[in-house]
C-alpha cells in the first residue's frame, strides 16, 4: 500500500542524499587545497558551504512538517528521527571543511610542510569514511555502517601520528611553528568530519534496528539485523 | 473525459427546463393526492359533526333510552357500558400485551417466538367479527348468555396483539448497548429489562397502548355477539351490556327518525372520543420521546 | 513487574463456528493503563468483552480459558457473571446513558439496583464519581435533568462515571473516544491517567496517538491473536514483530 508519507519520506531522503553529495565534494575540494596548494579550492569549498547550508534548513523544515502532519511511527519514526541527525552532522562537516580552507590559508602562506604523507592518508579515510557513512543511509545498509565505525579507529591513530610528527618536526625546527600548527588544525578538523561520519553510521544503524549504539562499547557484539 | 464531461453538460442544459416543468407537475399531482385522502377524513367528519351534534344535549348523556315514539332519552348505558368494557379489556390487555412484547424482544430467539410473533400478527389481522364468534362460542354458549365480560373478552383478544407488537417493536429500538451498559453495571438481566429498557421506552409504550384503547372503543362487530346489547341500564359484568358502537349501530338501521338522531350524535361523541385519544397521545406522547435513538 | 490483577491464560472465544480469539495469555498490572490495538475485527473488542464475561450475552457466542480476576477464574461454573461485572467495569464506543434517568440516577444505577437506597449514600457516591470522571463542575446544577440531554463529551464521562461509582478495581474501555470531537478526547485521556492512580485500565483504542499518549503497555491484535504485547514506548519505537510495524506505520494492505 503506497502511503502518503513515504512520498515525503522520499522527498526528504533525496533532499538529504542531494546535500550528501554537496558535502562529500566539499571535503574533497577541502583536501585538494592543501595537498596542490590551490587558492581556487579554498573558494569552492565556501560556495558549497553556501548549498549546504541552504540544504540544511530546507531538509529540518520538511521533517519538522512531516513530523506533525503525519505522526510517523516506528521505522518511519526512527528514519525522520535519523535524518534530523544527520542533517545536523553533515551540517557541521560542512563547517569543518570549511574551518580546514581556512587553515590552508595559513598554510598557503608558509613554505609547504616536509613530509604530508600521514596527512593525506588521513584525509584519504576520511573521504572514503564520509563516503561509506553516505552509502550506508542511502542503501539502509547495516554492515557498511558498522564498517565506518570499526574504521574510525585508523583516523584517530593517524591523526595522533601527525600530532606527533608536527610536534617533532617543530623541536627539530624542520618547520616552523605556525606550520606545524596549521598541519596539527587540519588534522584535527580532519578527523572531527571523521566523527561526525560516525555519528551518521550510529544514526543509520539506529534508523534500521531501533538500537542506540551510542556510548557503548559493545560494537563489536553481534550485527545488527539487516532488512 | 472533457468532451463527456462537455456532453453531460449540454444535456443537463437542455433539458432543465423541461426537468423543472416536470417536477412541478409531480409535486402537484402528489399534494392533490394528499389532500384528497386528507379531504375524506373531514368529510366524514364534517358530516357526523352536522348530523350529530346539533342534537347533542345534556340529557344525551345523562339519559336513558326511551320507548320507541317518545322524543328525547340519552345513551348513558351505552355510554357506562363501553367504559366498563374497554376498561375491564385494558386490565387484562395491557400487562398481557406488554408482558407478550418483552417476551419477544428480551428473551424471543427461536422457532417459538416466530411463531409467537406470526400468531400475534395472524391475530391482529382476523376480522374482529370473527374474534367475536370466537368468543361467542367460547362464553356465550357454555354461560348461556350474552354478557358485559365476553364482550371485554373479545375487546382484550383485539387488543393483546396490538400492544405487544408495538412493544416489540418499541423496545427493539432500545439500542443494544444500553441493555450491555447496564449488564457491565452487574445488574441482573431482569432488572436491566425492567428498569433501564422498559422504563426508557415506557412513552412509545404508552402511545401504543393509548391508540389500542381507541382501536377497541371503536369496534362494534366482536360485541354483537357478546356482549350484544341492552337498552336498559346495567353494570352487571356478567349480564347482556350496551355500548356505543352497537347502540350507534342499532339505531342507525332502525326506522325511527329519532333513532337515528340520536345514532349521528352517538357517532360524534365516539368520533370525538377517539380523536381526542389520537391527538392526545401524538402530541403528549409522541413516539420516540424519552426512548433513545441509536 | 508487580504481581498481576488480572491475568488470561489461553482464551478462546467464537461467534457461533466462527473463532474470534486463539490462544491469549495475557497479564495485566495493577494501577496501569494497558492498550490494546489492532485493525477492526482482531478481536480485541472481543477481548475486552471476554475479560467482563459480556462476550456471553450475545446470541450464539461463547469463550473458553482462563481469566483469573485476584486468584479465581472468573470462568468457573460457579461464578456469578453478575458479581464478576462489578468488580470490572466497563465503557462502551458510544456514550450510552440510560435513557429516561436522570444524571444522578445513571450515576448510581449500579447502586440502586443493587439495592442500595440511602439517599444520602447514593449523593456522596455520585459527587465522588462525577468528581472523578472530571464532569462534576459542569453537571452539578442539573444533576436532575436526563443524562441524554448533556454533549457527547459530557455524556462519555458521565458513563464512565456511572462505571465508577461501583469502585471496580478494574476498567475496560472500548474505543472511548472513538464518537468524540478532540477537545472531549483530550478531556477522557487525562482521565484515563488519573484513573491509574488507584485503577487498572484496558482501554481499545483505534487512535495510535491515544495509546502511545495514555498507555503504559501495549497489545497488538490481529486476526484474533495477539501478536505483540510490551512496553508501549517499545512498540511504537522499535516494535518486535514486522506485522506491528506494518500496522501502525499504516502499511497494511
Amino acid at each position: 500500500m503506497k502511503r502518503s508519507l513515504d512520498k515525503g519520506l522520499g522527498e526528504v531522503k533525496a533532499q538529504l542524499i542531494q546535500m550528501a553529495g554537496y558535502l562529500e565534494e566539499g571535503v574533497k575540494y577541502s583536501t585538494l587545497a592543501w595537498k596542490n596548494r590551490s587558492r581556487e579550492m579554498i573558494d569552492k569549498v565556501n560556495q558549497i558551504e553556501a548549498k549546504v547550508n541552504q540544504a540544511h534548513m530546507d531538509v529540518d523544515a520538511a521533517c519538522f512538517k512531516l513530523l506533525a502532519t503525519q505522526q510517523p511511527l516506528a521505522s518511519d519514526l526512527r528514519f525522520l528521527l535519523s535524518v534530523v541527525k544527520i542533517n545536523t552532522d553533515l551540517e557541521r562537516m560542512a563547517d569543518q571543511a570549511v574551518n580546514i580552507a581556512n587553515n590552508t590559508e595559513f598554510y598557503l602562506k608558509h613554505p609547504p610542510y616536509p613530509d604530508l604523507a600521514d596527512l593525506i592518508k588521513m584525509s584519504e579515510i576520511v573521504r572514503e569514511l564520509v563516503k561509506s557513512a553516505i552509502d550506508s543511509f542511502i542503501n539502509s545498509d547495516a554492515s557498511l555502517a558498522k564498517k565506518v565505525l570499526d574504521d574510525d579507529d585508523q583516523v584517530d591513530q593517524l591523526k595522533d601520528r601527525v600530532f606527533k610528527n608536527a610536534l617533532e618536526s617543530i623541536k627539530m625546527k624542520t618547520t616552523d611553528v605556525e606550520q606545524g600548527l596549521n598541519v596539527i588544525l587540519i588534522a584535527r578538523n580532519l578527523e572531527r568530519i571523521g566523527d561526525h561520519a560516525t555519528n551518521i553510521a550510529e544514526d543509520v544503524i539506529f534508523s534500521i534496528s531501533g538500537k542506540d549504539i551510542r556510548h557503548s562499547h559493545t560494537r563489536d557484539k553481534g550485527g545488527p539485523n539487516e532488512k | 473525459m472533457t468532451t463527456l464531461r462537455k456532453q453531460i453538460g449540454d444535456f443537463t442544459r437542455l433539458r432543465y427546463k423541461r426537468r423543472k416543468t416536470l417536477s412541478l407537475w409531480m409535486t402537484f399531482l402528489l399534494s392533490l393526492a394528499a389532500i384528497v385522502a386528507c379531504s375524506a377524513l373531514f368529510a366524514v367528519f364534517g358530516y357526523v359533526i352536522i348530523q350529530g351534534a346539533p342534537h347533542l344535549t345534556l340529557s344525551f348523556f345523562t339519559g336513558l333510552p326511551k320507548p320507541v315514539g317518545e322524543v328525547g332519552g340519552g345513551m348513558l348505558n351505552a355510554f357506562v357500558g363501553s367504559v366498563l368494557m374497554v376498561f375491564l379489556a385494558s386490565v387484562v390487555g395491557i400487562p398481557w400485551g406488554i408482558a407478550t412484547g418483552l417476551y419477544l424482544s428480551e428473551y424471543g430467539r427461536g422457532r417459538f417466538s416466530f411463531c409467537v410473533r406470526f400468531c400475534a400478527d395472524m391475530l391482529s389481522s382476523v376480522p374482529s367479527i370473527v374474534i367475536g364468534l370466537f368468543v361467542y362460542v367460547l362464553m356465550v354458549k357454555p354461560m348461556h348468555r350474552f354478557s358485559g365480560i365476553a364482550g371485554s373478552a373479545a375487546l382484550a383478544l383485539i387488543m393483546v396483539p396490538i400492544v405487544a407488537r408495538n412493544t416489540e417493536e418499541l423496545l427493539k429500538l432500545v439500542p443494544q448497548h444500553i441493555r450491555e451498559a447496564g449488564l457491565a453495571l452487574g445488574i441482573p438481566r431482569w432488572k436491566v429489562t425492567l428498569w433501564i429498557v422498559l422504563r426508557g421506552s415506557l412513552g412509545g409504550i404508552t402511545t401504543g397502548v393509548m391508540l389500542g384503547i381507541a382501536r377497541i372503543a371503536g369496534e362494534t362487530a366482536p360485541l354483537l355477539f357478546t356482549a350484544l346489547n341492552n337498552r336498559f341500564f346495567s353494570m352487571a359484568p356478567d349480564q347482556p351490556m350496551a355500548s356505543l358502537p352497537v347502540q350507534i349501530y342499532t339505531y342507525a338501521i332502525a326506522p325511527f327518525e329519532e333513532w337515528n338522531r340520536q345514532a349521528w350524535s352517538g357517532a360524534f361523541v365516539l368520533i370525538l372520543f377517539v380523536f381526542v385519544l389520537n391527538i392526545v397521545t401524538r402530541t403528549v406522547l409522541r413516539p420516540g420521546r424519552g426512548s433513545v435513538r441509536d | 513487574m508487580s504481581e498481576s490483577i488480572l491475568k488470561v491464560e489461553n482464551l478462546n472465544a467464537w461467534f457461533g463456528p466462527v473463532q474470534a480469539l486463539k490462544n491469549i495469555d495475557l497479564e495485566f498490572s495493577p494501577q496501569s493503563v494497558t492498550a490494546l490495538i489492532g485493525p477492526s475485527g482482531c478481536g480485541k473488542s472481543t477481548f475486552v468483552r471476554c475479560l467482563n464475561r459480556l462476550h456471553e450475552e450475545v446470541p450464539g457466542a461463547s469463550a473458553q480459558g482462563k481469566v483469573i480476576l485476584q486468584g479465581k477464574n472468573i470462568y468457573d461454573v460457579s461464578v456469578d457473571p453478575v458479581l464478576i461485572r462489578r468488580k470490572i467495569g466497563m465503557v462502551f464506543q458510544k456514550p450510552n446513558p440510560f435513557p429516561s434517568l436522570s444524571v444522578m440516577e445513571n450515576v448510581v444505577a449500579g447502586l440502586k439496583l443493587a439495592g442500595i437506597r440511602r439517599k444520602s449514600i447514593l449523593m456522596e457516591v455520585t459527587e465522588r464519581s462525577l468528581k472523578q470522571a472530571a464532569l462534576w463542575d459542569e453537571v452539578k446544577d442539573k444533576l436532575n435533568q436526563p443524562g441524554t440531554s448533556l454533549s457527547g463529551g459530557q455524556q462519555q464521562r458521565l458513563c464512565i462515571a456511572r462505571a465508577l461509582a461501583v469502585e471496580p478495581p478494574i476498567l475496560l474501555m472500548d474505543e472511548p473516544t472513538s464518537a468524540l470531537d478532540p477537545i472531549s478526547t483530550a478531556k477522557i485521556e487525562e482521565l484515563v491517567v488519573q484513573l491509574k492512580k488507584n485503577i487498572t485500565v484496558i482501554i481499545v483504542t483505534h487512535n495510535m496517538q491515544q495509546a502511545a499518549r495514555i498507555s503504559d503497555k501495549t497489545a497488538f491484535f490481529l486476526l484474533g491473536e495477539l501478536v505483540e504485547f510490551g512496553q508501549t514506548s517499545n512498540v511504537f519505537t522499535v516494535p518486535r514483530e514486522k506485522r506491528t510495524e506494518q500496522y501502525i506505520t499504516g502499511k497494511f494492505g
